[in-house]
């Protein structure tokens, strides 16, 4: 096995061993990166220099006994919302075209505090708002296990950097399943935290009740150990929760015998049919472990991504607000007839105009009009009401089951372009997901293995508010029985 | 489900000019997402109370002790146009 293939857990004991060194981690993703990602296309950004730089730091910290945390000489890739001081941050929009923040996210400060460094940003829809990665205003990403398919989005440059062997660890946000899905259809691990678990400070806000940060990995392990660095309460987010970061590296053994999972029916209704025998093979391995597995009944959950999308394009209208062409980010000089923008009110028009992409413009647009005067109470306050519907049966679920597991995606990667045309479709790709940023939970997508078409497939773990260790465990002893490969060919179909 | 004229009114409340093709486009997309989350109707929520965050937090507080912020210049860096430590603007009053 070369560097790329290893997992950081093995790769951290490669480097406590002298076996390695980070500088010879860093030169080794570099060499994949290059060789490769000029096919999957899944970095917005690299500082070469900088991470060469750092990974000889880290080799000298480490010799002088100077160790800063269990990250040290590990590379981390970040989504490209999630602020990197001084280092541009584009969210994949014109918006923001020479956007270089004056600090650093929470998330950032916490993986450079424990040693780790920064590799790259990664391709994403814009602002977040997308299943299939292909709302970047740059470049589409593609799927490495088919260059054809699209990755899944939003964070769909994280997740195939991942699954391509660019990096061992990535961060992404999850507003509506943006972790979990390209984690699905790349065949990853993809964990969203709790609401709360992990500071959301220097992440560029999309829809800030539902926004958290999350990782992918190759493993359950790695997904433990990221999350130990990254959670944990941080004053300048005030919506981050003070509750004691568990040891979740620790607590991956931690027996199953006896604990029960539930099958929510509805998620399993329509599924198509060798998804399903994916997904019940995998309910099997757990049944073999010792665990109770029974059907449970989560009667809105036809109603989540309704509820959903009124709520997620209510905050985005009003968070992305901000970009208004005066303060920072794209400001336009022409209009549409070719003449100067000389009036206030037409630099806001024009610059969001020209700076904002179809889908961010079609979220806006929804958001605004289920806030606006008349419709107030009959969308917005209407889907925060089902929402309490939603978090109740699952509360109600989670009394009697330790974790719930279902499917992670309806479909698995599907061509370029097929949906992008069809924006209701590409929402309908959400819907196994979306309950849970409504409700909060933390919910791991876990790879199940591949169907006909060699695309792979996950399952979701969901778990009670907090325990994220119970869903890693879960995770950690399904990968241990089963062995999925988790690092794909790179191939053309 | 919801016509041109209507879509025109809250792109200009959201602040954002729409070429004509866009018009048409945006409204037939928000008709038919309009028609998808009339779904939440079927439902009777009556005396439901909405939920703002999925994790309830009571009013959270920190010492209200002064720190460093951002120097003029790092707040400037970003700015598509300055001058003298302000943003520019056309002039407003006529």
């Amino acid at each position: 096995m070369s560097i790329p293939e290893y997992s950081a857990v093995k790769l951290k004991e490669l480097l406590e061993t002298k076996q390695i060194s980070a500088l010879e981690i860093a030169r080794a993703l570099l060499d994949r990166i290059k060789k490769h990602d000029a096919e999957v296309k899944s970095f917005l950004y690299i500082d070469e220099d900088l991470l060469l730089k750092e990974a000889q730091a880290s080799d000298q910290r480490r010799s002088q006994g100077k160790v800063r945390g269990i990250l040290e000489g590990i590379p981390v890739a970040l989504k490209d919302n999630i602020c990197t001081k001084g280092q541009r941050t584009t969210c994949a929009s014109q918006i923001l075209p020479r956007f270089f923040p004056p600090y650093n996210a929470h998330v950032v400060e916490k993986i450079q505090a424990s040693g780790g460094s920064i590799l790259g940003k990664t391709n994403m829809d814009e602002f977040a708002m997308g299943s299939s990665c292909e709302n970047s205003s740059f470049f589409n990403t593609h799927n490495p296990w088919n260059l054809n398919c699209i990755p899944g989005g939003s964070s769909g440059g994280s997740a195939a950097a991942v699954t391509a062997g660019f990096t061992p660890l990535a961060l992404g946000s999850d507003t509506g399943g943006s972790v979990r899905q390209p984690a699905g259809l790349c065949g990853v691990f993809g964990l969203k935290p709790t609401y709360g678990r992990v500071s959301r400070f220097g992440l560029i806000a999309y829809g800030s009740s539902l926004d958290q940060i999350g990782t992918f990995s190759r493993s359950a392990r790695d997904a433990a150990l990221l999350l130990e660095v990254i959670a944990g309460r941080d004053q300048r987010d005030s919506t981050s929760v003070d509750q004691p970061v568990s040891s979740y590296q620790e607590k991956l053994l931690s027996s199953l015998k006896g604990k029960k999972i539930g099958l929510p029916q509805e998620y399993f209704e329509n599924l198509d049919e060798e998804m399903k025998a994916s997904i019940m093979a995998a309910v099997e391995v757990f049944r073999s472990l010792g665990v109770e597995v029974e059907e449970v009944s989560l009667p809105h959950t036809q109603y989540a991504v309704a509820a959903y999308y009124i709520i997620a394009t209510a905050e985005a209208s009003a968070n992305l607000a901000r970009y208004d062409g005066i303060h920072y980010g794209y400001r336009a000089e022409i209009n549409a007839q070719n003449t100067k923008v000389e009036d206030l009110q037409e630099i806001y028009h024009e610059s969001r105009a020209q700076g904002f992409g179809n889908e961010v413009k079609r979220r806006i647009l929804l958001g605004t009009y289920a806030l606006s005067s008349g419709y107030y109470d009959a969308y917005y306050v209407k889907a925060l009401q089902v929402r309490t519907l939603i978090k109740r049966d699952i509360e109600k679920a989670l009394e009697k089951f330790d974790v719930l597991l279902t499917p992670t995606s309806p479909v698995s990667a599907f061509p370029l372009g097929e949906k992008i045309e069809d924006p209701l479709s590409m929402y309908l790709c959400d819907i196994y997901t979306v309950t849970f940023n409504l409700s909060g939970n933390p919910a791991l997508s876990v790879p199940c293995g591949h169907d006909k078409k060699d695309l792979p497939v996950g399952f979701q773990l969901v778990g009670k508010l907090f325990k994220e260790e119970e869903i890693l465990a879960f995770a950690h002893q399904y990968e241990k029985e089963t062995l999925v490969n988790t690092l794909a060919p790179i191939k053309k179909a | 489900m919801i016509e041109k004229k209507e879509v025109q009114h809250i792109a200009n409340l959201a602040r954002l000019r729409l070429s004509e093709e866009e018009e048409e486009a945006m409204t037939q997309h928000l008709g038919q997402m309009i028609t998808y989350i009339n779904k939440l109707k079927e439902l009777d929520t009556t005396g439901v109370p909405p939920t703002v965050h999925a994790v309830e937090m009571p009013n959270v507080w920190r010492e209200d002790t002064p720190c460093s912020g951002l120097s003029s210049s790092e707040v400037f860096q970003n700015s598509p146009a300055m001058q003298d430590n302000f943003f520019t603007v056309p002039k407003v009053v006529k």
